[in-house]
Parts: C-alpha cells; sequence; structure tokens
C-alpha cells in the first residue's frame, strides 16, 4: 500500500461515526491502482484494434484508422462464425429454457421428497469440470456418429448450463405467488395453461435473466465447440478466431484485436442489460450462493 | 377407473423428464464412458477406434508410471490453490472491503474494470492475457519503464504467466459474492465494535469475516471447482509449454486423446479430474445442506 498517512491513534468518539462513511483517500487510491491494473491487458485489444501495424506492444497507434475493421468484416471471416455462434448461443437458450422452465414448476409448486435429492443432485452436475468431459464426449459423440452435428452440439451444450439454469427458474418461480395460479385453476385451465398464461408472463424477467445467463456462457465458449464442430462452415466465433489466427496470424494482430472487440460487443451489451435490469447487478453470479 | 393417488403423484412430475434425459444422456453418459473407455485402449483412429480392447487397469498403472502425470497433478495443485484460492479470493475480498470504503465512483468504475475480464469471451481474454505477457507486451514495456528487469514470461516462467491471467479473468466472481457478503453484515455490528475499540483490521477478522465465513467456504469450493478446469486460457497462453512446464490436468487429458490419439490414456486422465472435480462437489453440496449459523 501507499504511505502510512494514516496510523493515527484511535479518534475521540465522534470522528469514528464519520470514519465508517464512504471516501477514504487511501482506499480510493488502492482501488484505483487495482482497477488499472485490470484494465491494462485490454488497452492492448482496443489501441491495436485501431493500429494497421500492431503488434504485441501496447502503444499508441501512429495513424489510428479503422483498417482492421474494415479487413475483417468479410462474410466468410466474420458474418459467417459469427452467424454460426448466434445459432449456437440462441439454440442453446432456447432449450436450456424450456427444459429448465419445465423441470422447475413442479419442483416449485410441488412438495414431494424428489425434490430436496433432485436439486442436490442437479447441483452436484454443476460442480463436474466439463473440460474433463470432454474427452468422453467426443468419444461418445464418435460412436453416436453426432460429430460435426450442430442441433447435437446445442444439446451437449444446453445440458452444462441446465443445472444452474434449473436453479435460478426455480427461485425465480417460488417468487411467484400460488394464489393468481388457483384462480386459473378454479376457471378450469389445466396445469400447463396456467403456467403458460400466468407464471411465465409473471416471471419473464427472471427467464430473460436465465435465458442472458446461458446466451453469454455459450458464446464465450471455446472448448466445447472445438471439440465437437469440425468443419469450417459450422464453426463458431470463438473457434474460427483461433484457427485463424492462432495459424496464420503471426502478422495480423491488428486484425485479431478487431476481430476480437466486435466478437465481444453482443455480450457485452447483454452483461450491461441484465446489470442494470430488474435482474439486479448480482444477478449472474446470485444464483449460486443456494 | 380412477387413477390411483401414485400414478398421479409421479405423473406431475412428468414436465422433469426432458431435463432428466438431457442431464442422463449428456452429463451421467459421458461420465460413466469415461470411466469405462479408461480401462480400454480405445485410440482416435485406427483399428483401436473401431474395436477398443478391454486392458484392465493398464492405463492408470501407465499414469502412476508417467512423470508427466505427477508433474501435471503438482501443477494443477499450484495453479488452483495459487490462483483461486489464494489470488482470487484474497484479492476479490480485498477489493470487495476497500469498496465500502471508497468513493462510490471510484468503487462502481473499479468494478467494471475488474468486470470487464471476467465477461469477456474466454477465447479473448486468453489472447489479451497471451499478447500482455508475451516478450514484447505490455508487462516488459512496464518492467522496462520502471527500470527493472525484462523476462520471456511465457517461456521462463509459464506457470506464473498463466496464474496472473487467471487471477485477472476470475477475481470478478469473488469480489461479486464477497460484495453480496458484506453488504449483508449489519452495520450495528461494525460500528459496535468501533465503539469498543477495535481498528480496521481487527473488526475484519474478528467481526466481518466469521459473519461470512459461509459465504467464504461457498466462494472457495466454486471458485476451486472453475479454475480445476481452465483450459483455454493456458491452451492459448502456452500450450502446457515449454516442454510440460504448465500441462495442467485438463491439458494433459486433451493431449493425450487429442494430440496423441490415445483416447484411452486420455479418459484416464480424465476420469482422475472427474473424480476431483466429484469429491469437491461432493464436499460443497454437504456444506449447503447444513444448517447456516
Amino acid at each position: 500500500m501507499t504511505a502510512p498517512a494514516r496510523t493515527q491513534q484511535p479518534d475521540p468518539v465522534p470522528v469514528l461515526r464519520a470514519r465508517l462513511r464512504r471516501g477514504s483517500a487511501p482506499a480510493d487510491l488502492a482501488l484505483l491502482l487495482v482497477g488499472a491494473c485490470f484494465l491494462l491487458p485490454l488497452l492492448w485489444l482496443v489501441l491495436g484494434s485501431l493500429d494497421p501495424e500492431a503488434g504485441h506492444e501496447t502503444k499508441v497507434p501512429r495513424q489510428p484508422g479503422l483498417d482492421n475493421f474494415a479487413a475483417v468484416l468479410t462474410p466468410q471471416l466474420l458474418l459467417q462464425p459469427l452467424w454460426n455462434s448466434m445459432v449456437l448461443s440462441a439454440g442453446t437458450g432456447a432449450v436450456t429454457l424450456v427444459a429448465a422452465v419445465l423441470a422447475a414448476y413442479p419442483l416449485s409448486r410441488y412438495r414431494s421428497r424428489f425434490n430436496a435429492p433432485f436439486l442436490y443432485a442437479v447441483l452436484f452436475g454443476t460442480c463436474l469440470p466439463i473440460t474433463a468431459i470432454m474427452v468422453p464426449v467426443y468419444g461418445l459423440f464418435v460412436q453416436l456418429e453426432l460429430l460435426d452435428s450442430m442441433p447435437a452440439t446445442i444439446f451437449f451444450m444446453a445440458t452444462t448450463t441446465l443445472p444452474m439454469a434449473i436453479w435460478m427458474t426455480k427461485n425465480f418461480m417460488d417468487g411467484v405467488p400460488l394464489s393468481l395460479e388457483e384462480a386459473a385453476w378454479v376457471d378450469g385451465a389445466s396445469r400447463m395453461t396456467a403456467l403458460r398464461t400466468i407464471v411465465l408472463p409473471l416471471m419473464r424477467q427472471g427467464l430473460g435473466v436465465v435465458f442472458i445467463f446461458v446466451f453469454i456462457q455459450a458464446w464465450g465458449n471455446f472448448f466445447v465447440p472445438f471439440v465437437l464442430l469440425l468443419s469450417e462452415a459450422r464453426q463458431p466465433a470463438a473457434v474460427s478466431i483461433y484457427s485463424f489466427f492462432g495459424q496464420h496470424g503471426a502478422v495480423a494482430y491488428g486484425q485479431l484485436a478487431a476481430f476480437s472487440i466486435l466478437y465481444s460487443l453482443p455480450v457485452l451489451a447483454l452483461y450491461v442489460i441484465v446489470a442494470r435490469g430488474a435482474g439486479g447487478s448480482f444477478a449472474l453470479s446470485g444464483a449460486v450462493r443456494g | 377407473m380412477p387413477v390411483s393417488h401414485r400414478t398421479r403423484q409421479s405423473l406431475r412430475y412428468l414436465p422433469v423428464l426432458p431435463a432428466i434425459l438431457l442431464l442422463l444422456v449428456f452429463l451421467a453418459g459421458p461420465v460413466l464412458w469415461a470411466f469405462q473407455a479408461s480401462l480400454t485402449n480405445a485410440g482416435l483412429t485406427g483399428r483401436s477406434a473401431r474395436n477398443p480392447e478391454w486392458v484392465g487397469l493398464e492405463n492408470y498403472q501407465r499414469l502412476l508410471a508417467d512423470p508427466a502425470f505427477p508433474l501435471s497433478l503438482a501443477l494443477t495443485v499450484l495453479f488452483v490453490g495459487g490462483s483461486a484460492v489464494l489470488g482470487q479470493n484474497l484479492l476479490g475480498l480485498a477489493i470487495a472491503v476497500l469498496m465500502r470504503r471508497a468513493r462510490p465512483a471510484v468503487s462502481s468504475l473499479v468494478g467494471t474494470a475488474v468486470v470487464a475480464a471476467w465477461v469477456l469471451p474466454e477465447i479473448v481474454a486468453a489472447f489479451a492475457a497471451y499478447a500482455y505477457f508475451s516478450r514484447d507486451g505490455t508487462l516488459n514495456q512496464l518492467m522496462g519503464g520502471l527500470g527493472l528487469a525484462q523476462a520471456d514470461w511465457l517461456y521462463a516462467y509459464p506457470m506464473v504467466a498463466i496464474m496472473l491471467a487467471n487471477v485477472w479473468r476470475g477475481t470478478a466472481f469473488s469480489m461479486l459474492v464477497y460484495r453480496a457478503a458484506l453488504n449483508d453484515v449489519p452495520a450495528e455490528v461494525t460500528e459496535a465494535a468501533q465503539m469498543d475499540g477495535a481498528r480496521g483490521w481487527q473488526r475484519l477478522v474478528f467481526i466481518t469475516l466469521p459473519m461470512i465465513r459461509g459465504s467464504i467456504a461457498t466462494n472457495l469450493m466454486l471458485i476451486t471447482l472453475q479454475t480445476l478446469a481452465v483450459f483455454t486460457l493456458i491452451w492459448v497462453m502456452t500450450a502446457g509449454g515449454p516442454a510440460n512446464a504448465s500441462t495442467t490436468l485438463p491439458v494433459l487429458a486433451y493431449q493425450e486423446a487429442f494430440k496423441f490419439g490415445d483416447i484411452g490414456y486420455g479418459t484416464a486422465v480424465a476420469s482422475v479430474l472427474i473424480i476431483i472435480g466429484g469429491v469437491f462437489g461432493a464436499a460443497y453440496i454437504r456444506l449447503l445442506r447444513e444448517p447456516r449459523p
């Protein structure tokens, strides 16, 4: 830390309360230092993307320009992979959401000895290291001849996010009062109709949070499509950026940075929506507190 | 004939079926398949790919004899212990504590910077970290500017580089957990301690930390599990090299299975990793089920 400017003896009591309030200068300084350390690696990304002659070093471009963005904005290099990412992430989000809502409904609405063991088993599923499962999943996909199949990859990715999604969805569903549904049953609606017309509309913000949460995870996932999707035409941006720049990109750092920024923008935007929105700033990790 | 109570009871749980099917086919299936395949000589290509032969515990015996495996296990422990249990955990706690004392504008600004590294797609974070630690990257520019010795981080100190990168990437999670936990500590408790003359660090160690020990345990468990599974960051930065100097278990499993084409041996490594994850997962669930003090 910086100079010990504040190691005085304890102040008299009335001043103590003031010191508990916010705004201590050493804390500000220490935090800003930490923040700078966290921003530094990202600085290269931003400056490099604007510099046609970018290398590994961080420097202000001599002639800043958007050449790098123009170079990567081609259908084959950027648009097709981004579209694949979109299909993969939206598909994963949709499959996860449907399965999670269906599973969460009985868990939220009925009391049974089945609930607690099931929920803990599901939670245990979130603990398994997915990277360790990738080798066996590859083996499984070979035997079932599912390699390079977009739907199969979507179902697998949905399964990996499903445990967390079930927990989050159940928590959101618990927040919808049962009395509204009961009114619908009295009017003759079946349980599934009540779920569709009463419960889901009331928890749409929660559903939005779950969908975005899954979407962000799928969008950023590199390892799963890297192992399961082989042909270039199906690879999402995470994989194509790696294979393109990993193999022939020794000189194109500026383009790599530009590609990275364009690829990251959607998830940054989605995160802001969730963090600002009704989900609360802690929605993304709040679910894990059990 | 009226349907029995029991049947009706089970029918109500019918909607859970799709989720159970998915989890069985794509999660439990591969795990069981891994244990089974690790007992065969299954290969990526060729004859052993079509008709794997049963070899019993041969792959596990090879694991124990292979010097790469104990090294990889040790590197994994170092990686998890250094970058998650110590790095992310303590830094996240420190940031969360400082945020309560700093000006709100500063604290939200820094919070955004920390979260930014976490929200980025992992491949982008990995590229950024690679550039940062490379020979003429930002870190060496800084060291040069301060008059310190420069180094080729990714070759000379690969573990240091990937551990720092993982701290950078993952601290946001601990920070968010601790910020929420600290918000739940009633202000009266710390104020009372302050009246009794406890200093800042004393209040933190003797009052605040014991009150949030549930969150600390949960956080430690979750970041351990997350860090255990880190692959992309290491793969892009060092690919496990130079030689095997940064080959953690996920990288080893991948290399054995896909680079050397030995699925049986690769799944044996993966099985070990799955078991480690399972043990931590079981401990975590025990922890959650215990009533909070």
